[in-house]
């Protein structure tokens, strides 16, 4: 530490970037990471769907249990809800700053995402165990 | 500034697309009967509708996301790549939207 230094806070402190929020760059990381998997995760599912346009409901069921398919959907749909929670939160923390307004929101946006992820997993798993 | 909160707009779309894809799966794990209804709703034009809508944000916010990686590692900043960007991110998603509507057609029209 040079002698102009007058701040109290060690230069390890700035290194390990956590701030006031204790959180650093970790929203910012997952979402980059999420977004990367979705790139492929996305143009799989596109291609998956389209491969079953006009298909009827033994195929369709049929191919979501298959499972390759039934593991990438179940990728494709937690890194997408991941991802929407970490995007909407964003939004709502840009465009949202009536104290109550915000935290009903933010909470809304983490309880819908969850359950919405939750929800469809299950349903991915019952399919593809034969329900 | 259009295509930044054209992103925003098209990840709300999404999201809320997503919850649709929720259904999607729910009807499907629940059986035929429940799958006939929802295979009704997305063949319905307000079906089609959302359907379109959906493909053409997807696209979109898929490009564009790209273009937000490479700007993460630093890259297309100067002025006239960034215009460019924007436009490759627009007409891109309009011809990504189409192909993927070709390919749905085709698959219809061979099954």
């Amino acid at each position: 530490m040079s002698a102009s230094n007058k701040r109290l806070r060690t230069p390890l402190k700035n290194a390990r970037g956590l701030g006031s929020a204790k959180d650093g760059t970790h929203h910012f990381v997952l979402q980059r990471i999420t977004a990367v998997a979705l790139v492929f995760l996305s143009l799989y599912v596109v291609g998956l769907i389209i491969s079953l346009v006009g298909d009827d409901y033994a195929t369709v069921h049929a191919a979501v249990a298959r499972p390759c398919n039934a593991v990438l959907l179940i990728a494709f749909l937690i890194a997408t809800f991941w991802h929407a929670k970490l995007g909407l939160q964003v939004i709502i923390e840009d465009y949202v700053h009536t104290p109550w307004s915000a935290t009903v929101l933010h909470l809304a946006n983490i309880f819908i995402c969850v359950l919405a992820a939750l929800a469809s997993v299950l349903a991915v798993i019952r399919i593809a165990l034969g329900a | 500034m259009v295509t930044s909160i054209l992103h925003r707009a098209t990840g709300v779309v999404l999201a809320l697309g997503s919850l649709l894809m929720v259904c999607a799966f729910l009807s499907l794990a629940a059986g035929p009967e429940q799958w006939a209804h929802f295979s009704a709703f997305a063949r319905s034009p307000l079906g089609f509708l959302i359907l379109f809508g959906w493909s053409w944000s997807l696209a979109y916010h898929l490009i564009n996301g790209i273009r937000h990686l490479v700007q993460d590692a630093g890259y297309g900043y100067a002025i006239a790549t960034f215009v460019r960007n924007s436009w490759i991110s627009v007409f891109g998603s309009l011809l990504l939207t189409a192909l993927i509507w070709v390919l749905a057609m085709m698959q219809r029209g061979g099954a």
